[in-house]
C-alpha cells in the first residue's frame, strides 16, 4: 500500500511540476496585467468607481462593484497578490521537479472521503450554483474568479500525487470530462461577467454587444480568426492525443462484465438517475422530453426581447430554468456517476480504495405502503383476480399514489397558472402553458425524486409490478 | 486591334481561382461572392460577430471538428473493418503495425470535443437569447444536431469491439428496451407484446440482435461512417444557410 502510493508520488511529480510552473506563469501573467492597468492610469487607486462601470479601453476590464475591499479596487495590491501567488507555485513546481511534490494531508483526505457521496455532491452543487446566482456580482469580479481558479489547481495538483485520486481522474473517460467542467465553468462566468455588465448599464448605457454598429468585411477579419482557431484546436488536439493516448482494453466479451459498467461519459448522467427512478423514465421518456423541450424553448419563450446580448435580469426565469437543467440533471450527474459512483454503483470518496465489497443501496419503500401500513395501519391490497377485477384491484392499491400523480400533473398547473405563473399562462395561452408546465413538471419530478429517495427512503411514488410500472 | 493573349500561367491561374487578389476592397468581397469554401459566410458582417466574448467561436469550433472528424475517420476506415473477427485486430494493428494511433488518438480527442463544443455553442445561444424570432427554426436544427453528434459518438464507441466498447454501448441500449409498451422490458410490454420475440422493440432495433454482436457492428459502422455523417453534413449546411440567411443575433 505504501509503496503503490510512494510509485504514484514518483510517476506524478514531474508532470506535475511542469503543471506548477504554468500556473506560476500564468499567475505572473496576471500580475502583469493587473501591474500594467496601474501603469496606464498613473497611480494607483482610480477611486472613481460610481455607479456606471467604467470600461478600461485597453483591457476590456471593467471595474468592481464599489462596495468592494480595496483589494479588488487596487490594481498593485492585487499584482502584488499574484506575484506572491506566482512565488508560491514556482516554488511548488520546483519541489516537484526535484521529486516531492505536495501532497493533501491525510487528514483532509479522510474528511473528504467521509463528506463526499451522491448527495452531498448534487445538494452542495446546488447550493453552490444558488450562491453564484444570488452573488454574480461578485463572482464576476476577475480577482475572485482567478482566486478560485488558483485554489482549484492547487487542490487538484496536491490531490493527484493520490494513487487512487489520480487513477480516477486520468482515466481516458474522465479527462474530457475535467477539461469540460473547467470549459463550463469558464464560459459560464464569462457569459455571467458580461450579463451582470449589461444589466448594471441597462438604463443608462447601450448593451455591451450594440457599441459597433459598423460592419467590417468578412475578409480578412472573419476569415483570419477562423484560419487561427483552426490551427490552435488543432494544435490542443494533437496535445491532448499526445498526452493521454486512446486506450485498447480486453478484446469484447459478453462473458465478462465490468464492475461498475458505465455507459459512455455524456450518458452517464442518465445512468446516475436510473438510481432514483427506472428505466423507462430515465432512459426514455426524459431524453425525448429533453430533445422535445429544447426544441420547444423558441416556442414557449414568449419574451422578444434582449435578443442578441447576455442578460439576467431580463431573463431571470428563461437563464434559472435552462441553468438548473442543464447544469444540475446534465452536468453534475455525470460528475457524480463518473467520480463517486464505483464497483455495484456504491459511493466511494475520490481517494478512497475502490473494492467491489460495498453492496449498493437497498431500494426503499413505495408511497402505498406508506399509505395502507404506515397511515391506515391495514396491510397492502392484493392483486389476485384477472381481467377488469385485477385492474380495480390495482388501481384501489395505488389510489393514494395516482391522486398525488394526479395533483401534481393535473391540479398543480392549475393553481400554478392561477397564481405564480399568472403572468405566463395569460400570455402564453393555454396550449403553450400547458406544454410549459408539463416539461418543467418533468423536470422537477427528477430532483423531487432524489430528495424523496434520501430524506424518507422513498424509492417509488407508483409501484404497479404487475405492468413492469414504477414511477 | 485585337485584345493581347494572356499569359498561360494567368490564364491557368483564373480559370481556378476567378477573383482578384483580396488586396483591396473590391477584391475581399469578390473572394467571398466567388469562392466555393467560403461563401457561407456573408461579405460583411456587424462588428460584434467578431467578439470572441460574445461568440466564443464554439459553433465554428463544432463545424471544423466534424471535418476533422470527417477526415481521420475516412483514413481510419482504410485500415478497419468491421467485423468480429477482424475489428480488434485491426486495431492492434493500426497501433503497433500501422503506427498511426495518432489518427486515432486524434479522432477520439475530436470527438469529445465536438460533443464539448456542441453543447458550449448551444449555452451561448441560449443565454444570449439568439434562438428568438427569427431564428426560433435554427434552434430545432441545432437540437437535431446535438443527437446527432451524442449518436456518431455514441456509434463510434463500438468500433474498436474491446471491453471499453461493447459495456457502455450495452449499458446505454439497455435503456432503449425500456421504451414504454414497446420495449422488451417497458412498462405495460405485456400488452402490445412487441418485444424481442418480433424484433420490434428499439433496443433490438438499435442493435441489429437481443444483445450486442455482430449485427450491431455492422449496424454501428454504416450509421457512424455512412448514415448519420451525410445526415449531419446536410442539416449543417441547412444551419449554415440560415445563419447566413438571418444574420448573427444582435440586441434589438
Amino acid at each position: 500500500m505504501e509503496s503503490t502510493a510512494q510509485l504514484a508520488i514518483a510517476n506524478m511529480a514531474r508532470p506535475l511540476g511542469w503543471f506548477y510552473l504554468a500556473v506560476c506563469a500564468m499567475n505572473l501573467l496576471a500580475a502583469w496585467r493587473a501591474g500594467r492597468t496601474i501603469l496606464l492610469h498613473k497611480a494607483g487607486g482610480k477611486k472613481g468607481t460610481g455607479s456606471v462601470a467604467q470600461v478600461d479601453s485597453a483591457t476590456g476590464e471593467t471595474s468592481s462593484p464599489r462596495c468592494l475591499s480595496p483589494f479588488f479596487r487596487l490594481g498593485w495590491l492585487r499584482a502584488l497578490a499574484w506575484l506572491l501567488l506566482a512565488a508560491v507555485f514556482g516554488l511548488l513546481a520546483a519541489r516537484s521537479l526535484m521529486g516531492s511534490p505536495p501532497t493533501v494531508p491525510e487528514a483532509i483526505k479522510i474528511l473528504l472521503d467521509r463528506v463526499i457521496g451522491a448527495r452531498s455532491i448534487w445538494l452542495g452543487s446546488l447550493g453552490l450554483l444558488l450562491a453564484v446566482w444570488l452573488g454574480r456580482r461578485w463572482c464576476v469580479v476577475p480577482a475572485v474568479a482567478w482566486m478560485a481558479l488558483n485554489a482549484s489547481w492547487l487542490l487538484l495538483g496536491a490531490s493527484l500525487t493520490d494513487p487512487q485520486f489520480s487513477a480516477l481522474v486520468l482515466a481516458p473517460d474522465s479527462v474530457p470530462i475535467v477539461g469540460m467542467v473547467y470549459l463550463l465553468a469558464f464560459f459560464l462566468w464569462l457569459a455571467m461577467r458580461q450579463a451582470v455588465e449589461n444589466d448594471r448599464r441597462e438604463e443608462t448605457l447601450p448593451p455591451l454587444q450594440s457599441q459597433a454598429p459598423e460592419k467590417v468585411l468578412v475578409w480578412p477579419d472573419l476569415v483570419y480568426i477562423e484560419l487561427i482557431c483552426m490551427i490552435l484546436v488543432t494544435a490542443l488536439l494533437l496535445l491532448c492525443a499526445r498526452w493521454f493516448p486512446t486506450p485498447l482494453e480486453q478484446p469484447a466479451n459478453a462473458a465478462l462484465t465490468p464492475n461498475p459498467a458505465k455507459a459512455p461519459w455524456y450518458f452517464v448522467g442518465l445512468q446516475e438517475l436510473l438510481v432514483y427512478a427506472d428505466a423507462w423514465l430515465v432512459g426514455v421518456v426524459v431524453p425525448c422530453a429533453i430533445v422535445l423541450g429544447l426544441m420547444a424553448i423558441p416556442y414557449l419563450d414568449f419574451n422578444p426581447q434582449k435578443n442578441g446580448c447576455y442578460t439576467i435580469r431580463r431573463r431571470r426565469f428563461a437563464t434559472a430554468a435552462f441553468l438548473f437543467g442543464f447544469l444540475m440533471l446534465w452536468v453534475v450527474p455525470i460528475l457524480i456517476g463518473t467520480f463517486v459512483r464505483g464497483p455495484n454503483w456504491s459511493d466511494f470518496g475520490p481517494y478512497e480504495v475502490r473494492d467491489a465489497g460495498r453492496l449498493a443501496t437497498v431500494h426503499g419503500a413505495t408511497l402505498s405502503q406508506w399509505f395502507w401500513t404506515g397511515l391506515l395501519g391495514r396491510p397492502l391490497p392484493q392483486a389476485g383476480g384477472a381481467g377488469w377485477a385485477r385492474l380495480g384491484q390495482i388501481v384501489w392499491r395505488e389510489s393514494a399514489s395516482l391522486a398525488v400523480l394526479a395533483s401534481y400533473f393535473l391540479i398543480l398547473p392549475a393553481v400554478l397558472g392561477g397564481t405564480v405563473l399568472r403572468t405566463f399562462r395569460c400570455r402564453m395561452g393555454r396550449g403553450r402553458y400547458a406544454l410549459m408546465v408539463v416539461l418543467l413538471l418533468l423536470v422537477v419530478l427528477l430532483p423531487l425524486k432524489m430528495i424523496l429517495r434520501w430524506s424518507f427512503d422513498l424509492s417509488y411514488l407508483v409501484s404497479i409490478p404487475e405492468w413492469s410500472l414504477n414511477l | 486591334m485585337s485584345q493581347p493573349e494572356p499569359p498561360a500561367r494567368a490564364q491557368f491561374w483564373k480559370s481556378i481561382v476567378r477573383h482578384p487578389a483580396p488586396r483591396e476592397r473590391r477584391g475581399r468581397v469578390a473572394v467571398m461572392l466567388g469562392n466555393f469554401l467560403l461563401h457561407l459566410h456573408p461579405v460583411a458582417i456587424p462588428k460584434q460577430a467578431l467578439r470572441l466574448q460574445y461568440t466564443w467561436c464554439m459553433g465554428g469550433i463544432a463545424a471544423f471538428l466534424f471535418l476533422l472528424e470527417t477526415i481521420t475517420g475516412v483514413l481510419l476506415m482504410f485500415y478497419y473493418r468491421p467485423t468480429v473477427e477482424w475489428a480488434y485486430r485491426d486495431m492492434l494493428d493500426l497501433r503497433d503495425v500501422v503506427s498511426l494511433s495518432l489518427l486515432r488518438d486524434l479522432h477520439r480527442w475530436g470527438a469529445h470535443a465536438m460533443v464539448v463544443t456542441v453543447v458550449l455553442h448551444m449555452v451561448r445561444v441560449f443565454l444570449t437569447g439568439s434562438y428568438k424570432s427569427p431564428r426560433e427554426f435554427n434552434w430545432v436544427i441545432g437540437v437535431l444536431l446535438l443527437t446527432l453528434t451524442l449518436l456518431l459518438s455514441f456509434t463510434g464507441y463500438l468500433l474498436p469491439w474491446d471491453q471499453k466498447s461493447i459495456w457502455p454501448v450495452t449499458v446505454a441500449s439497455n435503456m432503449a428496451g425500456a421504451a414504454p409498451l414497446v420495449g422488451a422490458e417497458g412498462p405495460g410490454h405485456q400488452w402490445l407484446d412487441a418485444g424481442a420475440a418480433r424484433g420490434l422493440d428499439p433496443k433490438t432495433l438499435l442493435l441489429g440482435a437481443p444483445s450486442v454482436g455482430e449485427e450491431t457492428l455492422n449496424r454501428f459502422y454504416v450509421l457512424h461512417c455512412v448514415a448519420v455523417p451525410l445526415l449531419a453534413g446536410l442539416l449543417t449546411a441547412v444551419h449554415f444557410w440560415r445563419v447566413r440567411k438571418d444574420g448573427i443575433s444582435r440586441p434589438l
